[in-house]
């Protein structure tokens, strides 16, 4: 199938990207910090401890709680930096090659064009996938070996987390086939920071009890579905203990989004990405 | 590039199969024509030339034949399929006017990637990677970076990339545009060379001298349509211009010989010349006869053969510049 071709391609490529390299050294240095970060709140939770052991206090019994809300941090960092990844390093990925003409050689091949399409997606979801395994996994190892804690629905989240990282891929590679790099950049970078914030939004409206801020939170995640994938991810990454501890938080959420907010957001990716192969099967190059 | 013989266009006569048909191709931008109508037939086995003045819609025009614009109106068949057709497209390569590449992949890698695109495989490419780089003069620098070849070089490794599936057309689009006279000369006789083993070649190009000596039939576009179709040799000499040597004028010969020629310059004298145009060489020698019953002793035709750029700007300034 032609589109491996170009998805081997698009990979190989993406790994040529300076900010692809910039985001994986700062997601290196962040695991190191956040090894670091980890042991430090395990020696003073274990000091504490035995703090209250030697006055006679009974343990307090909520490091599942704190050592579950170190975990929610990490992934909320890697849900970011995948995000951010996702959308620099496919920015450009039709739009800059129609500028450079590299597309001039390669569409006259016998290739359909949606396959050159749905091979660059492929090329781009493969190395997120790659990146967001990696990352969650280094979290997760963290905690089990530094923290003695597993959070639960490791791999369902995982693939939430992926699954927001595929929103905003659809979302990018859409844009570039008809918007120039830089226009698509600022469009798609603020639909994610709206989607961020109404999320945010959503939270604040549920402690307070406002539905006017809820319902601006619920149409945000249908503009871009990709934050209540993620505090959907996060719900299912803590134990139901953590939850309720944290109630309403800029990380997680107490009302989980829906199955069908689930199958709305796979269609949504799903239906942008052919809505790409659409409009670039009709551009002139 | 391995020198064959260099005898152009005038040897072989070409096939009656067409490879590349275009009915009425058009291609408008908003309320911009780019091409108007582009009509024509390019045979098996013949370099056409596609010429015009900039802007006469000659990129466009081939790139709707590659499949890299949609026509507005109109349709066209290359190798008898429809544009777009994936059969088709294995049999066609395309070099084109903007020859950019994935330039941080290696020269051999390039070709690589391209020729998994045309679907060959692993060892038709490991076969075929060293021979076109060895066409196009390229052979040991497959490992170097696309990045670090010349821009000669580079529109040399266009040409390899097209070349790659031996096709059966090949579209160049101004090939040599980056080339030294050396790197032409090596193109010409590339072109000669594919031509011998019976591929079709589009060519465009406004280096008319180029493409008087490799073409054997050529179209002229300008402002979006064909102007002027034709062999070469027809083209050439469509209008001719003649001077006639004569041995005297007798009174109202010039008058009489504008029947068949038009005149342009009269020199009187001992041995009067009469400079005249001819629509072909059939009016010529009619123009002979009319001159010897006349009364004017002949003593020489001399045929000014013109030059296809002559006969480019004569077609392209009657039609009128670009409305720009």
């Amino acid at each position: 199938m032609k589109a491996l071709v170009i998805a081997q391609l698009t990979f190989r490529e993406g790994l040529r990207k300076k900010l692809v390299w910039g985001v994986l050294l700062l997601s290196v240095l962040f695991v190191v910090l956040y090894v670091w970060g980890f042991h430090l709140f395990v020696e003073d939770w274990r000091q504490m401890e035995a703090r209250r052991a030697e006055r006679g206090v009974p343990p307090a019994g909520t490091y599942e709680i704190f050592a579950s809300a170190m975990v929610l941090l990490g992934l909320w960092t890697v849900n970011f930096l995948s995000g951010v990844m996702t959308i620099f390093a496919s920015v450009g990925t039709i739009a800059s090659e129609i500028d450079a003409g590299t597309l001039q050689a390669i569409v006259p091949k016998p290739i359909r064009r949606w396959e050159i399409v749905l091979g660059k997606y492929l090329g781009f979801a493969g190395m997120l996938a790659l990146y967001i395994v990696a990352m969650v996994a280094s979290v997760i190892l963290t905690a089990r070996v530094v923290g003695d804690y597993t959070p639960p629905n490791v791999v369902q989240g995982t693939l939430l987390i992926l699954l927001v990282s595929l929103i905003l891929l659809s979302l990018t590679v859409f844009g570039s086939t008809f918007l120039s790099t830089v226009t698509n950049g600022v469009v798609v970078f603020m639909l994610y920071g709206m989607a961020i914030t109404g999320g945010l939004v959503e939270q604040v409206g549920t402690a307070l009890d406002n539905d006017l801020l809820i319902r601006i939170g619920v149409i945000s995640s249908i503009v871009v579905p990709s934050d209540s994938m993620w505090r959907l991810a996060s719900y299912l990454f803590q134990p139901r203990l953590a939850v309720n501890f944290l109630g309403p938080n800029p990380f997680g959420t107490t009302m989980p989004p829906s199955a069908f907010a689930v199958q709305y957001a796979v269609a949504y990716a799903f239906v942008l990405l052919l809505a790409a192969m659409l409009v670039f099967r009709k551009r002139d190059l | 590039m391995t020198a064959t013989g260099s005898a152009p266009s005038q040897a072989r006569p070409v096939s009656v199969v067409p490879v590349i048909e275009s009915f009425g191709l058009r291609k408008v931008y908003g309320d911009r024509v780019a091409v108007e109508d582009l009509s024509l037939e390019v045979y098996e086995g013949e370099v056409f030339g596609f010429l015009g003045p900039n802007g006469a819609g000659k990129t466009t025009s081939v790139k709707m034949l590659v499949g890299l614009i949609q026509p507005t109106a109109g349709t066209a068949r290359i190798l008898g399929r429809p544009l777009g057709d994936l059969e088709a497209r294995r049999r066609i390569g395309f070099l084109p006017e903007l020859f950019r590449f994935h330039d941080w992949l290696r020269g051999e890698e390039l070709l690589d990637l391209h020729g998994k695109l045309y679907g060959m495989s692993r060892e038709e490419r490991r076969r075929r990677i060293p021979e076109v780089l060895e066409l196009v003069g390229l052979a040991g620098v497959g490992h170097l970076r696309v990045r670090t070849y010349s821009k000669g070089m580079q529109q040399r490794i266009g040409i390899a990339q097209a070349l790659l599936n031996n096709p059966r057309v090949v579209f160049l689009d101004e090939p040599t545009s980056a080339l030294d006279p050396l790197g032409r000369r090596d193109v010409r006789e590339l072109i000669l060379r594919l031509k011998s083993e019976g591929v079709t070649i589009f060519l465009n190009s406004h280096l008319l001298s180029e493409v008087e000596s490799v073409c054997d039939r050529v179209a002229i576009v300008n402002h979006g349509r064909v102007v002027a179709t034709g062999p070469m040799s027809e083209l050439l000499s469509r209008e001719l211009t003649v001077e006639f040597r004569l041995g005297a004028l007798p009174d109202g010969v010039v008058g009489g010989l504008a029947a068949y020629v038009q005149v342009e310059t009269v020199a009187d004298g001992p041995r009067p010349v009469v400079v005249a145009r001819a629509a072909d060489e059939t009016a010529i020698a009619r123009a002979v006869d009319y001159l010897v019953r006349a009364g004017a002793p002949v003593y020489g035709v001399v045929p000014e053969r013109r030059t296809l750029e002559e006969v480019f700007v004569d077609i392209v300034s009657r039609e009128g510049a670009e409305p720009r």
